[in-house]
């Protein structure tokens, strides 16, 4: 089912059944980003086929939530939330630009000003950009899944011009509770089912998703430093390039306009090596930290197959007590037959669902990696010239 | 200061002419050693070598005369050093070269009375060598003894002696305690130790007066153990000694402030200290940024690890071997990193710091020349004393002392006109070694950094295969 065709013209547009949803514009505010939703549509329960609202982080968190406790959805895995925006480091920067030119000399102010448009800005725009992405790839996985797009509380984060629910606090602590308690509850649910699982698929599943889950964790913390150090890096170039430009201001003669040439050097080679730094943070420790949220995700749905399984074996027992006091015999029948057919269809719908995690997962990785070492060539590449210009440069200058 | 100037050891296995020690008394050897340039014209260059020898002689003539500080330095000491300028040996050396080299640290003997030995090996055709390859061991304190010596005989005349590298007490600690060879922090210390003793070496032998200094060429070419210099050593009696020495000079350079004649020496000073602050800062930001990178090298191996074991427990098949191929990129772009940190360090680096303590070096040279004024000036205020004193008799009518009065006013405007003419000699010479010092430089620095980024290149270089070689797995996926 597709949301979009491609006219003869190059036109795109909708089939009778799209939902198709971007951020169109986000602006940052003080401590908070404000995120533009636009959605076309030409689905008939919505009272327009183009709109857009705006929503800040909280409120895509209480769609994730809603979805989250929505039993009808056990047996899929719920799109991990985006992370929360996070500029504090640059945003600060950028601040005490405005904030400092009343304070600072003006040749400082331009000098600060320089390095925040030469350096900082970028580097927050390239955040920016990474939060809002995060953000959408949220909502088109809601909108292009079949069941999740029907939803209405999709449609009311969509449509409903008003701001949702007030931004409970309690929600993140629910959030971060739900995920220590999934510690508990497993071990729980595991002690209280007395048949072993049916399926040794989804205990196999459970165990090696766990694993999965942890390798992925520590291969995001790892890959994170390594990017960090990377900026650390690259950024110590700019010291040197400009103690290269002092020394050749006073060291008038034949070295001058050499020094500055290799002071220019650093400073290009500089902006390069950020860059390497960015895209690996981009394509390996964003993919990486993606799966590690959607494995979680993966094992939240066999935790809840798991509270149905015990709920199963509940009923059961109800079922067994019932015939033997031989009292309530057709209420007990009937609950346990509906626990059954729950766990059933709990049980299908997450085998699929994990296999669709599978090769999620296969595409994700292949195109994230092709990307990343696409990346670092054509990045070494630039710098290889970079270099090589640079010696003509200055063997010119012998 | 003008402490203990020991005569320089006479060499009867170095195959020079010698010329007869001159026995003159002080005043005719100051008149004779007038330019020096006349003296080397006619003579052939190895023949001055032998001034040296002279010195011992006027020396203990000096020592006779009066007791107080100032007098009692030796004037006349610095005008027999009749070394040949540096722009006839330079005339004579167009196409001379000298390579020296040095290799395999070994350690030598047990316990703390163990030391490292290192080969120096020469290759030369400089005719006042032996021969035209020769290697000798050598320890390190063999090469403070060789800076003190030729600190000794030439920073007087205002030479700029290239400094011996410096001595670090904890690395060398280190290096005595460890069990085997291969410790770890031991190889880098012996490594970075090696390379600043063969860059000294190298910046000596550049210089054409102290290339054909017989103690250099001996610690060069003389395949003997050379006397310990056991002053070398930082908790010595010498040492200690040196070390106050030191603090005296340094105080002597804050407290006195030569009235100065000549610009060029005040516009020198301060772009030398321009040039100190500058290369101070830099080097400070380039070693902050060789120990990025060496962090940089250990979380990429931090990450080579993890993706190893992400494929482990990946079970779809390409995507593990690609994890794997992954693990394997990161762990050469690793070792990438930390070649390039050595190049960060070994060819920036250790660049700046060597000329910061050239520098230096240029500092103690000026500072030489001041001490020449102080003398000077010093020896003029004695004149006037004396011909004040004199006057002073002779009004008296005591003739008695005036004769004797008489003569030491002779002997004090001698040494007026003896430190002039030093003050000037120093003051030509130190222009002289600047102009060369400054050639270095320039040379120095361009060469340096062409040479960085020449291997920066050739790292971007492999990454570019390390990543192309990396692609078809990742595609290979699925």
């Amino acid at each position: 089912m597709g949301d979009r065709v491609m006219g003869d013209d190059g036109t795109v547009s909708l089939t009778d059944n799209s939902l198709i949803v971007d951020i169109s514009d986000a602006l940052s505010e003080k401590d908070k980003v404000k995120f533009t939703v636009h959605t076309r549509t030409t689905l008939k329960n919505f009272n327009k086929p183009e709109f857009h609202v705006v929503r800040q982080h909280e409120e895509f968190i209480w769609l994730h939530d809603r979805y989250e406790e929505n039993p009808v959805y056990a047996g899929y895995i719920i799109p991990p939330p985006p992370p929360r925006p996070n500029f504090d480091a640059s945003r600060e920067k950028l601040q005490r630009l405005g904030e400092g030119e009343g304070t600072m000399t003006k040749e400082e102010f331009n000098k600060m000003k320089q390095e925040l448009e030469a350096y900082e800005f970028p580097e927050y725009l390239a955040t920016f950009k990474k939060t809002v992405a995060m953000h959408e790839v949220f909502l088109t996985r809601l909108a292009s899944h079949v069941m999740f797009r029907e939803d209405e509380h999709l449609h009311v984060f969509l449509e409903f011009d008003q701001d949702l629910c007030a931004r409970p606090r309690g929600r993140f602590q629910q959030f971060g509770g739900f995920v220590k308690s999934l510690g508990s509850t497993t071990d729980q649910y595991y002690l209280n089912v007395t048949v072993r699982d049916v399926h040794d698929f989804f205990e196999k599943q459970m165990n090696s998703l766990t694993e999965y889950h942890g390798k992925l964790k520590e291969g995001t913390v790892k890959t994170d430093k390594m990017t960090e150090k990377h900026k650390e890096v690259a950024d110590s170039y700019i010291k040197i390039s400009g103690g290269l430009v002092q020394l050749a201001n006073i060291d008038p003669g034949p070295l001058d306009k050499y020094l500055m040439k290799v002071a220019d050097g650093f400073e290009k080679a500089r902006k390069l090596e950020s860059r390497v730094a960015s895209d690996e943070d981009l394509k390996l420790a964003d993919t990486l930290r993606y799966y590690m949220r959607d494995s979680q995700a993966a094992m939240a749905l066999l935790v809840r197959r798991l509270k149905c399984l015990a709920t199963y074996e509940a009923a059961n027992r109800a079922l067994e007590r019932a015939r033997q006091k031989n009292k309530d015999i057709h209420a007990a029948e009937k609950a346990q037959t509906e626990a059954c057919e729950r766990f059933d269809s709990i049980s299908t719908q997450a085998k699929e669902e994990l296999l669709d995690f599978k090769t999620r997962r296969l595409h994700a990785f292949r195109k994230s990696l092709i990307e990343l070492a696409e990346l670092e060539i054509k990045h070494a590449r630039t710098q290889q010239d970079l270099f090589k210009k640079s010696l003509q440069n200055l063997q010119e200058l012998m | 200061m003008a402490d203990s100037v020991e005569p320089p050891p006479l060499f009867e296995n170095v195959d020079m002419k010698r010329e007869e020690a001159e026995d003159d008394d002080l005043f005719e050897s100051a008149v004779q050693s007038q330019p020096s340039a006349n003296l080397c014209l006619e003579e052939d260059g190895h023949d001055l070598l032998n001034g040296d020898s002279d010195i011992g002689e006027e020396i203990d003539k000096l020592m006779l005369n009066d007791k107080s500080e100032m007098e009692n330095v030796p004037i006349n000491n610095q005008s027999t050093i009749a070394t040949p300028t540096m722009e006839e040996v330079e005339a004579e050396g167009g196409d001379q070269f000298i390579e020296i080299t040095i290799t395999e640290p070994q350690k030598v003997g047990d316990g703390m009375g163990a030391y490292m030995a290192y080969r120096v090996l020469t290759h030369t055709n400089m005719p006042f060598f032996k021969k035209r390859e020769f290697a000798v061991m050598r320890r390190f304190s063999d090469f403070l003894g060789l800076h003190d010596k030729l600190t000794e005989k030439y920073l007087k005349v205002g030479r700029i002696i290239p400094p011996a590298p410096e001595k670090n007490v904890i690395g060398k600690a280190k290096i005595k305690m460890a069990q085997s060879e291969q410790a770890g922090n031991g190889s880098d210390f012996i490594e970075r130790r090696r390379a600043a003793l063969e860059r000294y070496l190298r910046r000596t032998s550049q210089h054409p007066v102290l290339i054909v200094d017989p103690d250099f060429r001996e610690f060069l070419e003389c395949d003997i153990e050379l006397p310990k210099a056991t002053n070398t050593s930082a908790l010595s009696g010498a040492g200690v000694m040196r070390f106050i020495n030191k603090v005296g000079e340094t105080v002597n350079k804050i407290t006195y402030k030569m009235e100065e004649t000549d610009p060029w020496f005040e516009n020198k000073l301060v772009h030398v200290e321009g040039l100190e602050n500058q290369l101070r800062k830099l080097h400070y930001n380039v070693e902050a940024m060789v120990s990025y990178r060496k962090e940089l090298a250990n979380l990429t191996n931090g990450v080579s690890r993890s993706a190893a074991m992400l494929s482990v427990c990946e079970d779809h098949n390409l995507l593990s071997r690609a994890l794997s191929q992954l693990a394997d990129t990161e762990e050469k772009v690793e070792a990438v990193h930390m070649e390039q940190a050595n190049t960060d360090f070994y060819i920036l680096c250790e660049m700046l710091k060597d000329y910061l303590g050239l520098l230096g070096s240029v500092r103690d040279a000026f500072h030489e020349r001041t001490k020449m004024f102080q003398l000077w000036q010093h020896s003029q205020q004695m004149l006037t004393k004396k011909r004040e004193a004199k006057a002073k008799l002779e009004l008296q009518g005591r003739t008695d002392k005036v004769d004797q009065a008489g003569v030491e006013v002779i002997e004090w405007e001698a040494k007026v006109e003896r430190s002039q003419e030093s003050f000037d000699r120093i003051s030509k010479m130190i222009k002289l070694e600047m102009d060369r010092f400054e050639k270095c430089r320039i040379q120095d620095f361009k060469v340096t950094f062409i040479k960085y980024l020449e291997n920066h290149m050739e790292h971007q270089a492999q990454l570019v295969k390390y990543w192309d070689d990396f692609l078809p797995e990742a595609k290979a996926i699925a």
